[in-house]
């Protein structure tokens, strides 16, 4: 059933000179489903992300999209492909207002007097506040700044942006990471909504509170390897911190502690 | 007081709407998010000001006006182009020393070389753009500060400007090129003297304006600097507010890396900025060559920090990404009825630096205060 996958890397690794950033990761994200990518700091996600988006070539291994191997030379190429990537810094600027960050670099353009290329503006206001209604955020002026905007807004912004201009596969890089319980709650209502239209969620954290609600699989990374990938009926929230924090080692310290406290 | 009071007052009420999500903006805080505002209210304040102190001195006489917006178009054109550059993200300290550079590519090879006029000055501002090229492939490429990089070419130019005219006249001026330009009839037609005579005339047959013992009304036509200055701020202003190349300028300027993560050409807008604003300071030269009929190794000095300060005044953010051409056209205004006003009244002209460099700081405190509230969202 290898069509049933959208995007599916194959023994990847990935080495900058000596240092051996991923080595022979498997990764397959079903069509539809939210795939949390879990991995404590330097477990290799941030390669993994930027192999998936097209700005790292895996050095061997194999990268299909919907069962076709593909090698992008550029992160362009994967965003034509529909693969989209919300870095942390989600590249918004704050001093602009939502319309014009929602359309930068892909500004709607009409001909005013039948001559003059201008912005849409009209368009681009109805258009943002449209589609961030569709997502659950109510902007009710899309000429706010979006500095004025909560950081969850602004990650909201980025994702529903990514998916107005054609993300088949959403990748998040730690998209709760800088949030507070309640923004938190937002965006993982907005990747709901995302998997409800059909769109394919790589969520990737070291969260495990934020993810376990969310997801419908896990592939828990660790010091550049694959611990494995789980189904969540397969796999308890415990478990899967137990694996993220290094096992036996944080089992070992949690008792130490208890030991000591009693 | 009362305007802060005035603002949490509203912004209590914003906070009441019945979806805790949507803030209600008020035409408050819609007039406070406009760059320009306070380069408008300036330059009503400098009005009032002088028509109370010089209101019956001529200064708003025909020819009164004429004068204070000449030395505002000059200042003004070269605004424009640090505007843009300015919301684009960078500094262009070159930009004077470009002015009294343009001149002598102008002046020297009219008056040395015995080439025709149209020629010298095509071949100005071919060369003024290529320097702003140079300036801004240089800045992309090293990822230097604009500062530093245009700083050195302020310098290297000023230098080569001296070295220049000494070489071909043995001093410091270029003169007699004046009558050669106006003799061109392309050069005449877009840069010398003034235009619209006829309306000057119909005025004058109807008495609106004085007319001099020899017929002639007082003011024989807008100078052609104020028309360019007017055009160009107008092209500029509408592109920077309803174009595509307007979106990237922002965003270049507010976040460059986000700029690129979205596919703007960051680089290309970058260097066409910096040879937007070459373009204007060559204009500058050749528009000042044109009035005064020479070129001269001192020629635009200092205004650079002049064009910044306009720019400044007119809200746009030194850090970039936000700012207004409108506003620095509204500063430009600013000078130049300062500068020509003050000596309208009995105060002392050598307050005009003193009170420039408190309207610089004014402006810089009130943009300050404005920037931080759009970033806090209030």
């Amino acid at each position: 059933m290898a069509d049933d996958f959208i995007l599916e890397l194959d023994n990847v690794s990935k080495y900058f000179g000596t240092v051996i950033a991923l080595k022979d990761v498997t990764l397959r994200l079903r069509r539809g489903e939210v795939h949390c990518l879990l991995g404590d700091n330097g477990a290799g996600k941030s390669t993994l992300i930027k192999t998936l988006a097209g700005v790292h070539p895996p050095s061997t291994g194999q990268y299909r999209v919907d069962g076709k191997a593909l090698a992008f030379r550029s992160p362009r190429e994967a965003l034509d492909m529909g693969i989209a990537t919300v870095y942390q810094d989600l590249a918004l600027v704050p001093l602009m207002s939502v319309a014009r960050n929602f359309f930068a670099g892909r500004e709607p353009v009409k001909k005013l007097f039948g001559l003059l290329p201008v912005m849409d503006m009209a368009h681009a206001n109805a258009t943002a506040v449209q589609k961030l209604a569709d997502m659950g955020i109510a902007v009710r002026d899309a000429s706010q700044l979006v500095g004025s905007m909560s950081g969850g807004e602004r990650q909201c912004l980025a994702i529903a942006r990514a998916i107005h201009f054609g993300a088949r596969v959403l990748i998040l890089d730690e998209p709760t990471a800088a949030l507070g319980v309640k923004q938190s709650c937002n965006v993982l209502k907005l990747i709901h909504t995302a998997r409800a239209r059909g769109i394919s969620v790589i969520f990737i954290t070291h969260n495990v509170h934020h993810a376990y609600p969310i997801a419908d699989s896990f592939t828990v990374l660790n010091r550049g390897q694959s611990l494995g990938t789980f189904a969540k009926a397969d796999i308890s929230k415990e478990a899967v911190l137990e694996m993220m924090a290094g096992g036996s080692e944080i089992q070992g310290l949690f008792d130490e502690l208890e030991g000591r406290a009693a | 007081m009362t305007v802060i009071e005035e603002t949490l007052g509203m912004s209590k009420a914003g906070d009441a709407s019945p979806d805790e999500r949507v803030r209600r903006l008020t035409a408050w805080h819609l007039l406070m998010g406009r760059p320009e505002l306070g380069a408008i209210a300036g330059a009503i304040l400098v009005f009032g000001l002088f028509g109370v102190f010089a209101g019956d001195s001529g200064m708003f006489a025909i020819d009164g006006v004429m004068n204070w917006a000449q030395v505002a178009a000059y200042l003004g054109i070269l605004a424009v182009g640090a505007c843009l550059l300015m919301v684009g993200g960078e500094f262009d300290l070159s930009m004077g020393s470009m002015i009294g550079f343009a001149g002598v590519m102008v002046a020297a090879p009219v008056m040395y070389l015995g080439w025709p006029a149209w020629v010298a000055v095509i071949f100005a501002f071919a060369g003024a753009m290529a320097l702003g090229l140079l300036n801004g492939y240089l800045v992309v490429r090293t990822k230097l500060p604009s500062f530093i990089v245009t700083l050195a070419f302020m310098f290297i130019l000023r230098g080569l400007t001296l070295v220049l005219s000494t070489y071909f006249a043995n001093g410091t001026i270029i003169s007699g090129v004046g009558d050669r330009l106006a003799d061109d009839p392309i050069v005449r037609t877009l840069f010398v003297g003034s235009t619209g005579a006829w309306i000057f005339h119909g005025l004058a047959s109807l008495g609106w304006i004085e007319v001099l013992a020899g017929g002639e009304p007082v003011v024989n036509g807008i100078p052609k600097v104020i028309l360019w200055w007017v055009v160009l701020g107008a092209v500029a202003a509408f592109v920077l507010a309803r174009t595509r190349a307007g979106n990237w300028i922002r965003t270049v300027g507010g976040d460059a890396n986000a700029a690129k993560n979205v596919g703007v050409p960051v680089k290309r807008v970058k260097i066409s900025l910096f040879v937007f604003t070459a373009f204007c300071a060559c204009l500058f030269g050749v528009l000042q060559v044109a009035d005064v009929g020479s070129a001269a190794a001192d020629r635009g000095l200092q205004k650079e920090f002049e064009a910044i300060i306009a720019v400044v005044i007119g809200g746009t953010l030194l850090t970039g990404g936000f700012g207004s051409v409108v506003g620095a056209c509204f500063g430009a205004l600013i000078f130049g009825v300062v500068q020509i006003g003050i000596s309208f009244t009995n105060i002392n002209s050598d307050w005009y630096r003193v009170f420039l460099g408190a309207m610089l700081l004014l402006a810089v405190l009130f943009n300050h205060y404005i920037r931080g509230r759009a970033a806090a969202g209030k």
